[in-house]
């Protein structure tokens, strides 16, 4: 409990003994009813005994809705919180009457407001825990001394040591040791990962067994573990419909029934009075001071939002980083998803599976190859590291010059004083170059040196082994569509497409052509339900922006990925897409639930209340009750693990 | 210019209230207060002094909310 906390329970139990003390003095001295002469002591006594325990409770709530009268901000919680009691302390000075609803709906109304502040503070803990990959320190070598530092103390290059059970602080290179790391925090994923000397090592990870040595890639402000902290924290600015909606709800609606209020206590004694009928004032303020209390906006005020920043910290923990709420709520109303090919249904990790040399060229298989990867040296696209990783040796860079990436054809450039082009089929009919066509399954690379044919060199792709259930999974959850998108040759595509049954392929399309797609599909879509792009991040920058929702996958490390998207995939496994929607609607179902509850409950009791049947202790339910009742439900969003 | 301070404030409802009073602060271009996170963005227009325009802002936040803080 912190200090403020303590301090309203020490208020909440002093007012409490003060009442139940004034309470058995009403009932045992009879101290009320004594007057001096015409002036009704005993009634001012009590009076002002009852008034000690509602300042403790409620002085502060009277004070703030003071202030808001003079700011301007006439209706708030506290307003009319204090014009209720206030109200009903008039009305039991009147009749001499009882006092103890007053203060106690002051005392609800606070006992409320503490349990809401501790909920809230304990699943704003729950969720900063399950998120706790910040490092607190990193171990640096000095004089033969490992001394502990600052994280953000250590520059670029420098060599850091993680010893086991210790987080990783800053993204690096392992220059030495093996160790099985935990990356759970990071990807919800709980088998270990390896890794060995000259492997990339990745902040936030907990190295579960062994030394290493690691060469810090970055600065601790750009590491992963940082990136991926700012963005939770920073998630739920992004404000969502709904968090809007009842923003807006709240200042539409308080006015609104502060006014209903009023003439529930003016316009049915009038009436009464026209008619000839005992005006009965006291019965009808009563009802309006009830109405005040039933009103009171708290429950959707504090549990949408909570609901919404419990369903991000439950994705964070399954390895799903949701950008903000307005993602969340997208997200559930998805109803097509498009994918991207490499990467995302498929591994992405190329290798080079067949060389076919031309004969007339008179080439080697090793020299073919040799140039391909020349050619493609100082591109990161996966073909090219993996032509790189077939030819296995270091690439001289010097020896290539004029390098031309010519987008979605393939690279052209002078190897050893040869012109020498990679690429597709269209590269080569760009080129003029007579080809043959190769029919194995796979990317082909087409390779002509000094514009002849001198051979193709194909490399395949494997499908993810979750791939064909994420799509299974896809369809159950609503997803009326799923659509690939790939830049690669048609029967590459489609083959994969009808392994993994997915509703419609479209191939061999340059990036520019991709956004055209979707924007398509949105035309399409019309307005009914939302359109999500997966990717891997890499080149599809523009399609994830332009979707309704950009989901990247794979993308610890990747800060373009990161930046780039709606929603982060931390593992690159595609099951994870179906379960960012599920978590996704479960967090949208529970945020509906808590407004219609509330909704209806208070318009039921303010029913009740009008027609006189529910007095100021229902008030109080439908007011501190529905609140904590709609808090812990949205709390529930927070669990997502058995999605 | 953005900058994120950390915030204290008790219920969400308090939080929009220091978020409007933040937002008519002048030298403010936009405010956004996160309740869940604690913590207030600020977009200050060009060239304002950021010092002083956050001590209007938390003044302006005590004026609708007595006990809220701003660390800053």
């Amino acid at each position: 409990m912190t200090k403020k906390q303590r301090k309203a329970l020490k208020r909440i139990i002093i007012s409490v003994v003060l009442l139940v003390i004034l309470k058995l003095a009403d009932r045992f001295v009879s101290y009320g009813e004594l007057e001096l002469g015409a002036v009704p002591v005993g009634r001012v006594l009590r009076f002002l005994l009852y008034m000690v325990p509602y300042y403790v409770i409620g002085g502060d709530i009277v004070r703030k809705a003071i202030r808001g009268i003079r700011n301007g901000e006439v209706f708030d919680e506290n307003f009319l919180m204090a014009v209720a009691t206030i109200g009903a302390i008039i009305v039991a000075l009147v009749d001499n009457g009882d006092y103890t609803e007053a203060v106690a709906v002051m005392l609800f109304y606070q006992i409320g407001e503490l349990f809401q502040s501790i909920a809230v503070g304990k699943s704003r803990k729950n969720i900063t825990e399950l998120m706790d990959i910040r490092p607190d320190y990193a171990n640096i070598e000095q004089d033969g001394v490992i001394t502990q530092v600052s994280p953000d103390e250590v520059p670029v290059g420098s060599e850091i040591i993680v010893k086991p059970g210790e987080k990783v602080p800053i993204d690096g290179i392992v220059i030495d040791g093996n160790a099985s790391l935990n990356t759970s925090a990071l990807t919800g994923e709980s088998i270990p990962r390896e890794v060995h000397t000259g492997d990339e090592i990745i902040s936030g990870c907990i190295n579960m067994s062994g030394l290493l040595r690691v060469r810090t890639t970055k600065e601790f402000g750009e590491s992963t573990a940082s990136k991926i902290l700012d963005m939770v924290e920073n998630a739920s600015s992004k404000k969502s419909r709904s968090e809007n909606f009842i923003s807006k709800f709240a200042r539409v609606y308080t006015p609104a029934v502060c006014i209903a209020a009023l003439l529930l206590a003016v316009v049915p004694p009038v009436i009464n009075l026209l008619l000839g009928n005992p005006a009965g004032f006291g019965q009808w303020i009563y009802r309006a001071l009830t109405f005040l209390v039933i009103s009171c906006p708290c429950a959707l005020v504090i549990s949408i939002p909570l609901g919404f920043f419990a369903g991000i910290g439950g994705a964070g923990k399954a390895g799903v980083l949701i950008k903000g709420s307005n993602y969340l709520e997208t997200l559930s109303a998805a109803k097509y998803v498009v994918f991207d090919k490499t990467g995302t249904m498929t591994q992405g990790v190329f290798e080079v599976s067949k060389v076919i040399t031309a004969p007339e060229s008179g080439i080697t298989t090793e020299e073919l190859i040799r140039l391909a990867a020349y050619v493609e040296s100082f591109s990161s696209h996966p073909i090219s590291k993996s032509l790189k990783k077939a030819y296995g040796e270091e690439i001289d860079t010097a020896k290539v010059t004029g390098i031309e990436e010519i987008s979605g054809h393939g690279v052209t450039a002078t190897v050893d004083g040869h012109f020498v082009a990679a690429g597709n089929e269209k590269l080569m009919k760009k080129l003029g170059v007579s080809y043959q066509v190769c029919d194995a399954i796979g990317t082909l690379v087409y390779v002509a040196v000094d514009h002849r044919y001198a051979g193709c060199i194909v490399i395949s792709d494997l499908i993810k082994p979750n791939a064909s259930v994420a799509i299974k999974a896809l369809h159950k959850n609503g997803i009326k569509k799923t659509i690939m998108l790939t830049g690669d040759a048609k029967r590459v595509a489609d083959s994969v497409a009808a392994e993994l049954s997915i509703d419609e392929v479209y191939s061999e399309l340059l990036p520019g052509d991709k956004v055209e797609k979707v924007e398509g599909f949105l035309k399409e879509l019309g307005g009914n339900g939302k359109l999500a792009f997966v990717g891997d991040g890499i080149n599809d920058a523009p399609v994830l922006s332009r979707a309704d929702i950009g989901i990247a996958m794979g993308a610890l490390g990747s800060d373009a990925a990161i930046e780039a998207a709606d929603v982060v995939l931390m593992d690159d496994d595609p099951a994870k897409i179906a379960k960012a929607i599920r978590i996704a609607k479960k967090c949208m179902r529970i945020v509906y639930e808590n407004i219609w509850f509330a909704i209806v409950v208070k318009l039921v009791c303010l029913l009740l209340g009008a027609v006189g049947i529910a007095n100021m202790w229902i008030a109080i339910f439908a007011d501190v009750g529905v609140m904590v009742l709609a808090v812990l439900n949205a709390i529930r969003a927070l669990f997502v693990k058995n999605l | 210019m953005k900058k994120v301070y950390k915030i204290e404030v008790d219920c969400a409802n308090c939080a929009n209230k220091m978020e409007e009073a933040a937002k008519k602060t002048a030298g403010v271009v936009n405010a956004v207060v996160n309740f869940m996170a604690l913590k207030m963005e600020v977009e200050f227009e060009d060239g304002a002094d950021v010092k002083s325009v956050m001590k209007k802002v938390l003044e302006n936040c005590r004026k609708v909310e007595e006990d809220c803080e701003i660390i800053f």
